[in-house]
């Protein structure tokens, strides 16, 4: 693991911070839960390079929980394929940065993601063109905790595990709340990883906030071979934020200034 | 002759399958009635079958996109536009992405398996998606020419087939251009613009027309979306009347279509057959096109009330 994994996390967090301080509007607690996943994955695990967006060969990456986007929008801009500067466009009417990801407009972004339950789907096909191709890529997607009440993921799932996509690489982030509240409160999620097991899938359970269990937890996926791989990471909602850890207020509400302010604090004194 | 345009899909996935070695096919467990299993005999390795699972169907079909497939994602009508609506629209219409949407036994001509099976609303539903081509061939010489120009053409495409054998009215070599609808017969009293295998029944209906000196232009209006505005004011201008005829709802559909174009270019009177919002229902499929109004007959005493 590379040693400014940390401050790569931190640089992201508070960008994510402060951008959705500048839109007035968004989800800071699910882009906070996932940003650490997104950082192992841009800065040391993925083969992606911004001066060749489109090497064939390149690993793909699927926000399948799309309303993160201020998460990848942090990493795809520290790793240079758009100026940090651009970030407080974020959700404007003239912005590239769409409240939810672009393929098309956002230099970077593999796939638009927004309606919850599809990504994983074309995280599959996409693995499923590297195998046809001949071509050695990884695809990664993370998902909701809450979005795997959608059915389609459970379609997606047998399907990846029928095909052995063993190039598919997912997350839960579980972070335990969504809009409504707990998880199991408003449809039972859990057992995670029995479920995904059951379908056929290499499961594995890890702190998604330890960079290197994310890192270890990738390395051994990619050694499993004829199964998907999903990586139920434990995390929490807001995490490096405390008035926002574990609220389930903060989902979709964005920091005034004067909160953005004290999270930046707390962020940089970190 | 007669053939079905399910039939016509599967020849021609085939053929393109042989020559574009980009082409893929996905379907949700119905491949062996689809067609799509044509294709699947001859390049397995690139057929993907994604069991009852229309949902991942379509998202699935997005992801081999974006990697520069071609896939074509075959299922009923019925499935494949309403079941698949938002992975339709938003993993494949939203990101343009290059994705053919195929669905078969589209309409009442569907028949024994009854309403829940008998797409009567998918042309509305996918004309109304951004950035979705709407086609349906009026045969299966054109059917496999719209698959073809479906692999040439780049973006999300939406291809209506009928389980039904239906006549062959197009020459084998004639020329098709997927943006232009096609004059099949010439008149200057009234135009009959119909798509799929009503374009057979309108060309019959012209035809006793003219026995009684009524002369009806007869239109295939293959692509409904995006629809060839030139020809629909061509024929508001040159007929100054209108008939239209769909196998589907007239809520939405072909009618709607040149309506939209006939009211803001050049109003003329319109009529329009179709489903009347309803749903189909059981029947020898032939039959029903009749008891529906989707016939010579219902035309020609259309054309005639007016």
């Amino acid at each position: 693991m590379r040693s400014d994994m940390k401050d790569i996390a931190k640089q992201m967090r508070i960008d994510i911070v402060e951008m959705l301080a500048a839109a007035g509007s968004g989800h800071p607690g699910g882009s906070l839960s996932a940003c650490d996943m997104i950082a192992v994955l841009y800065f040391d695990k993925m083969n992606v390079d911004p001066k060749n967006p489109e090497d064939p060969d390149r690993d793909r990456f699927v926000l399948a929980k799309g309303h993160a986007a201020p998460a990848l929008y942090a990493a795809l801009a520290q790793k240079g394929f758009f100026p940090r500067k651009d970030l407080i466009t974020l959700r404007k009417s003239d912005s590239y940065l769409q409240g939810h990801p672009n393929m098309n407009i956002t230099p970077g972004v593999e796939m638009s993601t927004g309606s919850l339950g599809q990504g994983l789907s074309v995280a599959n096909g996409m693995a499923l063109a590297g195998r046809l191709d001949g071509r050695d890529y990884y695809v990664y997607c993370i998902m909701g905790d809450g979005e795997i009440q959608e059915g389609q993921v459970w379609e997606a799932a047998m399907s990846a595990a029928h095909y052995k996509l063993d190039h598919v690489i997912a997350f839960v982030d579980h972070n335990h709340l969504q809009i409504d509240g707990n998880n199991d409160e408003v449809m039972t999620v859990n057992p995670i990883d029995e479920k995904f097991r059951a379908f056929g899938w290499n499961v594995m359970t890890i702190d998604g906030h330890d960079f290197d269990a994310i890192s270890d937890a990738i390395d051994s996926a990619k050694a499993q071979q004829g199964k998907p791989t999903l990586i139920v990471a434990e995390t929490v909602k807001g995490k490096g934020v405390s008035f926002m850890e574990d609220q389930v207020g903060w989902h979709g509400v964005a920091p005034n200034a004067e909160q953005a302010k004290a999270a930046v604090a707390e962020l940089m004194a970190q | 002759m007669n053939s079905a345009t399910r039939e016509a899909f599967g020849k021609a996935l085939a053929e393109l399958g042989a020559t574009n070695p980009d082409v893929v096919s996905l379907d949700a467990d119905l491949s062996c009635t689809t067609k799509s299993g044509t294709f699947a005999a001859k390049f397995p390795d690139r057929f993907f079958n994604m069991g009852i699972a229309e949902a991942d169907l379509m998202a699935t079909a997005a992801g081999l996109a974006t990697c520069g497939k071609i896939p074509f994602a075959s299922t009923f009508a019925v499935f494949a536009t309403c079941r698949a609506l938002d992975q339709i629209r938003n993993s494949i219409c939203y990101p343009m992405l290059n994705v053919k949407v195929v669905g078969t036994h589209a309409g009442p001509s569907c028949g024994e398996d009854g309403g829940s099976h008998q797409a009567v609303e998918d042309i509305a539903i996918m004309r109304s998606l951004p950035h979705m081509v709407v086609v349906v061939p009026a045969d299966d010489v054109e059917a496999e020419k719209v698959v073809h120009a479906a692999a040439e053409y780049i973006g999300p495409m939406y291809l209506r087939f009928a389980r039904l054998a239906s006549p062959t009215v197009h020459e084998r070599d004639y020329d098709f251009d997927l943006f232009r609808g096609e004059i099949m017969h010439e008149g200057n009293d009234v135009a009959i613009i119909a798509c799929g295998m009503m374009v057979p029944r309108a060309l019959d209906a012209a035809k006793q027309l003219e026995a009684e000196g009524i002369h009806a232009r007869v239109v295939n209006m293959h692509t409904i979306k995006p629809i060839d505005v030139e020809l629909v004011e061509d024929c508001a201008r040159t007929c100054g009347k209108i008939v239209t005829i769909e196998e589907a709802s007239m809520v939405g559909g072909l009618g709607s279509a040149v309506c939209e174009v006939v009211a803001e270019y050049c109003p003329v009177p319109v009529k329009r057959i179709g489903m009347p919002d309803i749903f189909g229902k059981s029947g020898p499929g032939a039959d029903l096109l009749d008891e529906f109004g989707l016939s010579a007959e219902h035309i020609i005493e259309v054309v005639k009330s007016f």
